[in-house]
């Protein structure tokens, strides 16, 4: 905080503490409020969050029973070919899907904004309403559409003498799970960037056409700029939402169950390991491994974005 | 009541076959004369199912409430919830997550005969050999060997699927290809029918169905696995039966004479439907879901015997399920009674097979006219039912599972069905799937043979 912020703050709790019991009151309240939400959140975030811990230490097997492990665990993941495959196809996923996803959000946020459209909050629902399909729902219809012989891709390349387009196979079945998460995604993210677009300013826009800047430049310099704890926003989204992909993998693995195998995912490898092989504490501890992974990454992207901001 | 004087018969014969199977084994008897296993007294099970119990029955099978029905009728005083928790690997899962909560566990459950062993492993079935009596007479010795062991009875057979070949009559004669006989056959008319329809197979080998693969390496005479019931298992996938299998399929793969496609998928069911593969290597439950998606096939289909490899009349078996009771049970008798009743008595077992097309598994429906007259128009007024129960003598009694075959079956999708699925080296698939389940069985703690 800068110092003028700390003396307001200092000056205003002092008055805080010469006010009757209602300040402490509306204190209680606050705490009373929030409180139905700390029970849940406790009961089902933190305590099976210490539990799934507490798992990945032991190391279970079918004859033998349960026998602590320590680090075991950690250093066995480690090692997993299939959940390093996994984790780099994630950052693959990471490097190519959300900068698209990103950019495209942004461009339909900034058009919107420009007031240039024409029936803006038909085009604003029709962009959102994918985000509205259930993600299950989504990998089905998509898993259809992509089919080989059956879906309406295919037929329309072979009514045109083309060969069938090949989007479940190996090559190409990260691409199609890329589309499904930016057509489900980018109505999100870009109502998120067009609040934030909402409250700028316009004050900024005048003086900018006064200085003779056109649309372009406007949203070059003054749009962009303003609106980078938004952007901020939705980058940390997408990178947590990416490592965590499970739904659209899962659902095609039905389809091809061949190209999609038990690890192609991180979490569909430790939802595998749990229910399939059976390997709840080597699941437990994958888990974690995923979420320090998520963590460290998110916290490069904010750091990253922390230094361009005190550089400008 | 003529279910007592049933109970009353067979209880005897229990005991008279344990009398004269404690007479014949030296050194084996407990000292105790009236045989082996020690039946619940008549009085204690009348007791029981006269009591006010309620049961869960956790199971998948369609149109299951109608046995449920009969068997509450007959016993008005029990009731049973039917739970359908999902199919197949969904179905499981609900299972072994509740048998670890330690709560939540059905009274009885379906089981299908590859998954007993892993069960039997936690010692989570009840041994129904007290409450049900010798059933051993009643069905075909490799159904009875799958849910037995010595004198204890871990389940009761609901149905199998002994294999056979359901092929499309007109598109065969159509390209000038007679039914094959033996495998070496199904190799030459693969290739013809290739030839003469480009872009249409004779049959679909898929890569995401182990249990269909197990059947064919069943039918072949190889039994690559193996679990003694302790901490022993036998894994032996290296064998000259199973490679000659995989060398055979692995020979159509690479030629393209055979269609890969994934089953039980959306476009698996518009390939049976439109003629992409002309037969289907399949088990006895295999005309039902042709029925239902291929409909307007209907008549063009017929059964034969699967292709025979030299010298051998076989067939194999995929799938087949069996009613099992939880250790957990609160009410042992009825969830017994109950397993037993809608699986053994003549009047529901018959609705299984007539009504839900689960083929039987008792001698006395196998052996009715009822159902083996029947004809089917979907497959031009053939009895399928005879054909198949003609296959179901000839499966082999020798198979064993191992206790992780969840495990097993994912293995084989990440290895060997992999390679099927994209055409690539199956016996570099086979070697790879031997390896993995022996890493697997090893850091699960077990000694692997």
């Amino acid at each position: 905080m800068s110092a003028t912020e700390a003396q307001i703050t200092g000056a205003g709790a002092q008055r805080e503490q010469h006010g009757t019991g209602m300040a402490r009151r509306e204190a209680i309240a606050g705490y009373l409020f929030v409180l139905p939400f700390v029970v849940v959140f406790v009961a089902m975030l933190v305590v099976p969050l210490f539990y799934s811990g507490y798992l990945s230490l032991f190391r279970e097997q079918l004859i033998g029973g349960s026998t602590f492990s320590g680090f075991g665990n950690y250093a066995r993941a480690l090692q997993d070919e299939t959940f390093l495959a996994g984790v780099l196809r994630m950052a693959q996923f990471l490097v190519i899907q959300v900068p698209i996803m990103l950019g495209l959000s942004l461009l339909f946020a900034l058009l919107l904004d420009s007031g240039r459209l024409r029936m803006q909050r038909f085009i604003r629902l029709s962009i959102f309403v994918p985000y509205a399909v259930p993600g299950v729902i989504a990998a089905l219809m998509w898993g259809y559409l992509y089919g080989r012989d059956f879906g309406p891709f295919a037929q329309g390349a072979r009514a045109m003498g083309l060969p069938a387009p090949t989007f479940l196979t190996h090559e190409w079945m990260l691409y199609s799970i890329m589309n499904i998460v930016t057509w489900s995604f980018v109505g999100y993210n870009m109502i998120i960037m067009f609040a934030a677009l909402r409250s700028i300013p316009t004050e900024l826009y005048e003086a900018a056409r006064v200085d003779g800047a056109g649309e372009i430049r406007v949203a070059w310099s003054i749009k962009i700029p303003a609106i980078k704890p938004a952007l901020l926003l939705t980058a940390i989204f997408s990178v947590i939402g990416t490592f965590q992909l499970f739904n659209e993998p899962n659902i095609l693995r039905t389809i091809a169950p061949n190209v999609i195998g038990v690890g192609y995912t991180p979490n569909l490898y430790a939802y595998n390991l749990a229910f399939i092989g059976r390997e709840i504490n080597y699941a437990a501890a994958i888990a974690f491994l995923l979420g320090i992974a998520i963590m460290v990454v998110s916290y490069i992207v904010q750091l990253s974005a922390l230094r361009k901001e005190r550089r400008s | 009541m003529r279910y007592t004087t049933r109970r009353i018969a067979l209880t005897a014969m229990a005991g008279v076959s344990a009398l004269i199977l404690a007479g014949c084994t030296a050194g084996e008897g407990n000292g105790d004369g009236d045989g082996a296993v020690e039946e619940v007294p008549e009085d204690e099970f009348e007791t029981a199912m006269s009591t006010p119990t309620e049961l869960t029955f956790w199971t998948w099978v369609p149109d299951i409430q109608n046995q449920v029905d009969m068997f509450m009728e007959e016993y008005p005083e029990i009731d049973v919830e039917v739970v359908n928790v999902g199919q197949g690997a969904d179905h499981y899962q609900q299972l072994r997550t509740a048998i670890q909560a330690g709560s939540g566990a059905p009274d009885v459950v379906q089981i299908e005969f590859q998954h007993l062993s892993s069960f039997r492993l936690g010692d989570n079935l009840m041994d129904l050999a007290p409450y049900v009596g010798d059933l051993s007479g009643l069905y075909p010795e490799w159904i009875w060997s799958q849910v037995s062991e010595g004198d204890a009875v871990y389940a009761v057979p609901q149905d199998a699927g002994p294999m056979g070949n359901l092929y499309r009559e007109d598109l065969l004669s159509e390209a000038g290809i007679e039914v094959p006989g033996t495998w070496e056959e199904f190799a030459d008319a693969a290739e013809a029918y290739r030839e003469a329809n480009p872009d249409s197979y004779l049959t679909n080998i898929p890569g995401n169905d182990p249990g269909h693969f197990v059947g064919f390496l069943w039918q072949a005479g190889a039994n690559p696995f193996g679990y003694d019931g302790a901490e022993t298992v036998r894994i032996e996938l290296d064998n000259p039966e199973v490679e000659q299998v995989v060398q055979y399929w692995d020979d159509l793969i690479q030629r393209d004479l055979v269609g890969v496609d994934p089953d039980f998928t959306d476009q698996w069911y518009q390939g049976l439907a439109n003629g992409q593969y002309a037969s289907w290597q399949t088990a006895a439950w295999g005309p039902v879901f042709l029925q239902g998606t291929a409909g307007e096939t209907s008549g063009l289909w017929r059964a034969a015997p699967l292709p025979q490899w030299e010298g051998q009349e076989a067939s194999g078996n995929w799938g087949g399920s069996t009613n099992a009771v939880m250790q957990t049970t609160e009410s042992p008798i009825a969830a017994a009674e109950l397993a037993r009743w809608i699986n053994v008595e003549r009047e529901p077992a018959m609705r299984f097979a007539l009504e839900q097309f689960l083929f039987p598994v008792t001698n006395e429906i196998l052996e009715s006219s009822e159902f083996l007259d029947e004809e089917l128009e979907f497959y031009g007024g053939q009895q399928v039912n005879r054909e198949f129960a003609a296959y179901a003598e000839t499966v082999s009694t020798d198979f064993g599972w191992l206790p992780f075959m969840d495990y097993a079956y994912s293995s084989f999708g990440e290895t060997l069905g992999s390679a099927i699925a994209d055409r690539t080296d199956l016996m570099a698939g086979l070697q790879a799937w031997q390896e993995d389940l022996e890493e697997y069985a090893t850091s699960q703690g077990f000694t692997v043979e």
